[in-house]
């Protein structure tokens, strides 16, 4: 019985496999910390420098937080990724970008802001880390 | 859902900018529909973009992206006649897919 069971169980995991391997593309934990270092400690990012080398632009004042456009650019060479945190939105991690044959280290988005706050940015540049923030204003929260 | 993908790209000193809007619910989890039912949490998770098939961008998301995501990003060495392709997947397992010829 227990032979059977482990055929059936290595043949179960041969099937799961490709699944799994699509579902580890998200970062699962990262969007579940419900903290910015939460979600920094499950992406590695450690001593973050703080740079103006990372443009942040936003609006001082936003009227609707459900819709907050913002930009972001880095000039650090060889930047590899970035990613966009909202500290006090429910969840913290709003988006993590990855630039490879190419493409610029500059992204125009549009996000959601659950009250004013800084907006910071992360940037990973081979092993190191450098950030930079912005404080907006927003009126009327838009997370819900 | 896969229908609703508007791109645009513009070619400036061999920079393409890409522009795309995606229509989308991005549901957070934590709203009350009229009824005071909560909504289920919709939203995409994963947006990738390529340059003639070779990986050019990745984007994870959370629920923090606006609905109807919106995202312009810019990549070098883009020549004429090139394709551009982005593709999204979502929490509930849709996804949608779009490309454009660099004009």
């Amino acid at each position: 019985m227990t032979g059977r069971r482990s055929i059936l169980q290595v043949l179960l995991a041969g099937l799961l496999l490709p699944l799994k391997a699509i579902a580890a593309s998200w970062n699962t934990p990262a969007f579940e910390a419900r903290t910015i270092d939460g979600a920094k400690q499950v992406l590695n990012m450690r001593a973050e420098e703080n740079t103006a080398q990372i443009e942040i632009v936003a609006p001082d004042f936003a009227e609707n937080g459900a819709v907050v456009q913002v930009e972001v650019m880095s000039r650090i060479a060889g930047t590899e990724a970035m990613a966009i945190f909202a500290e006090k939105n429910p969840v913290p991690l709003v988006a993590n970008f990855t630039f490879s044959h190419g493409a610029q280290p500059y992204v125009i988005t549009r996000i959601k802001m659950a009250e004013s706050q800084s907006l910071q940015v992360v940037v990973k540049v081979g092993e190191r880390y450098y950030q930079a923030s912005r404080y907006v204003t927003v009126s009327e929260g838009g997370c819900g | 859902m896969a229908a609703g993908i508007k791109m645009r790209v513009r070619l400036q000193s061999g920079v393409a900018e890409v522009r795309v809007l995606i229509s989308h619910p991005m549901e957070t989890g934590r709203r009350e529909d009229e009824s005071g039912k909560m909504v289920p949490a919709h939203f995409i998770q994963l947006l990738t973009a390529t340059l003639n098939q070779v990986p050019v961008l990745e984007a994870q998301w959370g629920t923090g992206v606006a609905r109807d995501p919106y995202l312009i990003f810019f990549v070098a060495g883009a020549r004429l006649g090139d394709s551009i392709a982005i593709e999204w997947h979502d929490n509930k397992g849709e996804s949608g897919r779009q490309s454009i010829q660099v004009a």
